[in-house]
């Protein structure tokens, strides 16, 4: 008792009275350490996770139906959503024609018949204007020109990665159209189909099955895709905010749904390789914040070192006067202590107060996805311990070795 | 009855191959209430003498008893414990803790000793007075001059009453006036029963205790009483 009374009496006061520039200095570093452990990470996860979450809102929405392998099309879809519509958590939902199509370009320009044509292959998807963009509001997304309006025919949206100018890279897989965008006549073959469509807006969303899709009217592609008996190729489902998407899945599975098609949650309609790369990036942020941890560490480490030899005769005199070494060295563990809690304090208040709630509102403009800071309480806690560890190691273990010296040499400076 | 009793003690150390002996056989004995100065020119082996009879140093052969305990059979951390609870430590340079004020200065030993807080408070309080500083307990070391640090000093080393007072030139960087108050103050503690070791090279200081040993070579030169 006396010895954590003494080291506290000991500690409380070296903080308050010591040298403040080395306290501000070891403050600043941990605090430092934990926004470079928060933020790097959680930059690296957010690039992919708000890639994810844009996926969710622009595409699959909560849930995701679409036929199973052996189909063409969902079948009994009207039976399918009569299901959907009376199953309880469900908010909204849409229904797309998707099919595989060619769009070419400059045709009309074409002097022989034999030149290569200015053509992409994409898939075109029919929509309902109104219900599409109530749930994914992906009109919000057109960069150029504007959205396909209500019984609008004859017009059509591309995706910005079926365009050159979007992305103007020569490559014999990558077939893009070199056209300047709104406004051109293009030649939509689908369904052994001809159709020539203008171009009234392009879409960049940072969806890849956005930005690489065409969009029309439905009721004007059906016919194209001979599609009669109202089966649509995907319906995307919106699920209320209380309800639960597995319970729905489970719901809509019950109802015979996955007879019919393939029922997946957002996360499971995404590729495999966004959850791969979001595991690499979160590795990636955990070895970066881990080399901060281990600079920060040993950066501690010299600081308090450093004090400590400068205070090695008041540590021999401390011993001398009968202050139990034990006393000593749990004075600058409760010190480091105080300066991890200060640290990570400010840390997590930068982080979380200012940070990520700015990321939040002006999103990093990445290439692909609109980066947010994506953290989560156990991974933080987890950083949390680890600069507690190891700043606790890097106040005590200097602390040891010098007041593990003989006092007399502690006295003199030997 | 003595409350340091040295026998033969020895320290040497080595300097490459070459072997330095600070001290060659000591032997004495100091009885309790006595107050005892030892003198000795540079290199004499007074201050390595200080350092094992204080426990800070462990001697290279010999005994030694302080206090009735076998000082040699103690580990470190009984040496700490020992130090705490039977002898007050007054260093040259008064080795006060810069980060706390003079009354807390006083106060650490006591609350390592298990005094409570406030009990240690109040004896802090009377022993700073008993020094004559009343009224300074909440100046930090840097705003004391020379002499108040030093009594300060002193006053940490008797607050816990202990058997022996050592104290290492405590006169050395003071002016006259207040060295003589120290040694005053010494010569109270004598009268009250605690022994006071000090290592002085300073004559007329040595001559106000009651016996001054001399040393030279490490080896006891003389022993004379005043």
């Amino acid at each position: 008792m006396s010895i954590l009374r003494v080291a506290f009496f000991i500690a409380l006061r070296d903080t308050v009275r010591g040298n403040r520039w080395a306290s501000a200095l070891t403050v600043i570093l941990i605090t430092l350490t934990f926004v470079n452990l928060v933020i790097v990470g959680g930059v690296l996860v957010g690039l992919i996770e708000s890639s994810s979450l844009a996926n969710r809102v622009r595409y699959s929405s909560d849930i995701l139906l679409s036929p199973p392998t052996s189909k063409a099309y969902i079948e009994q879809t009207p039976a399918i959503l009569s299901l959907i519509a009376r199953t309880e958590g469900v908010t909204n939902y849409v229904t797309r024609y998707a099919e595989p199509a060619t769009i070419t370009a400059g045709y009309k320009k074409q002097l022989n018949p034999k030149d290569t044509p200015d053509y992409a292959r994409a898939i075109v998807a029919g929509i309902d204007l109104v219900r599409e963009n109530a749930l994914t509001g992906i009109a919000d997304k057109i960069v150029e020109g504007r959205f396909l309006k209500p019984n609008e025919f004859g017009a059509i949206v591309l995706g910005s990665n079926l365009l050159y100018k979007y992305i103007p890279i020569d490559s014999p897989g990558l077939q893009t159209l070199d056209i300047k965008g709104v406004g051109e006549k293009v030649r939509l073959t689908v369904g052994g189909n001809n159709k020539e469509l203008t171009v009234v807006g392009v879409i960049k969303s940072k969806v890849g099955e956005i930005d690489q899709r065409m969009f029309m009217n439905a009721a004007e592609l059906r016919p194209l895709i001979h599609r009669n008996d109202l089966n649509v190729d995907e319906i995307a489902i919106k699920v209320t905010d209380d309800a639960s998407i597995t319970t729905v899945k489970a719901a809509l599975i019950k109802g015979g749904a996955d007879k019919f098609a393939r029922i997946q949650t957002w996360e499971e309609a995404q590729p495999k390789f966004i959850q791969d790369i979001k595991n690499t990036f979160a590795i990636l942020g955990n070895i970066i914040g881990s080399v901060g941890v281990v600079a920060s560490s040993i950066t501690i480490f010299i600081i308090v070192f450093v004090s400590a030899i400068v205070r090695r005769k008041q540590i021999g005199i401390l011993k001398a006067i009968g202050i139990n070494s034990n006393a000593i060295e749990l004075a600058y563990a409760m010190q480091s202590l105080f300066y991890g809690v200060v640290g990570i304090g400010l840390g997590m208040a930068i982080s979380f107060l200012i940070i990520k709630p700015y990321v939040d509102l002006h999103p990093i403009n990445f290439p692909f996805s609109d980066g947010i800071i994506a953290t989560t309480w156990p991974s933080t806690l987890a950083r949390i311990a680890a600069l507690f560890a190891a700043t606790l190691f890097a106040g005590y273990v200097p602390a040891k070795l010098i007041v593990r010296k003989n006092t007399i040499d502690a006295i003199l400076g030997r | 009855m003595a409350v340091i009793k040295a026998e033969q003690l020895t320290k040497t150390y080595k300097d490459g191959e070459t072997v330095i002996t600070a001290l060659g056989g000591v032997s004495l004995s100091i009885e309790r209430g006595e107050f005892v100065a030892i003198t000795g020119r540079s290199g004499s082996g007074k201050s390595t003498l200080f350092h094992q009879l204080g426990l800070i140093d462990n001697p290279t052969s010999g005994s030694l008893t302080v206090n009735g305990t076998d000082a040699l059979r103690l580990t470190e951390k009984q040496k700490t414990s020992f130090r705490l609870k039977n002898i007050g430590y007054i260093f040259q340079d008064y080795a006060l803790i810069p980060t706390l004020t003079a009354l807390e200065n006083i106060v650490l030993p006591l609350l390592m000793a298990g005094v409570p807080r406030a009990k240690a408070n109040e004896i802090a309080a009377t022993t700073l007075a008993s020094v004559g500083l009343e009224g300074r307990g909440k100046h930090l070391p840097n705003e004391l001059s020379g002499g108040q640090q030093q009594r300060v000093s002193i006053a940490r080393a008797i607050s816990h009453n202990p058997a022996l007072i050592l104290a290492d030139e405590p006169t050395a960087n003071l002016d006259n006036e207040s060295s003589l108050r120290i040694m005053g103050i010494f010569k109270n503690l004598r009268d009250r029963g605690i022994t006071v070791v000090m290592i002085t090279h300073e004559n007329e200081y040595a001559k106000m205790t009651d016996r001054v040993i001399t040393l030279f070579d490490g080896k006891i030169e003389k022993e004379e009483r005043n």
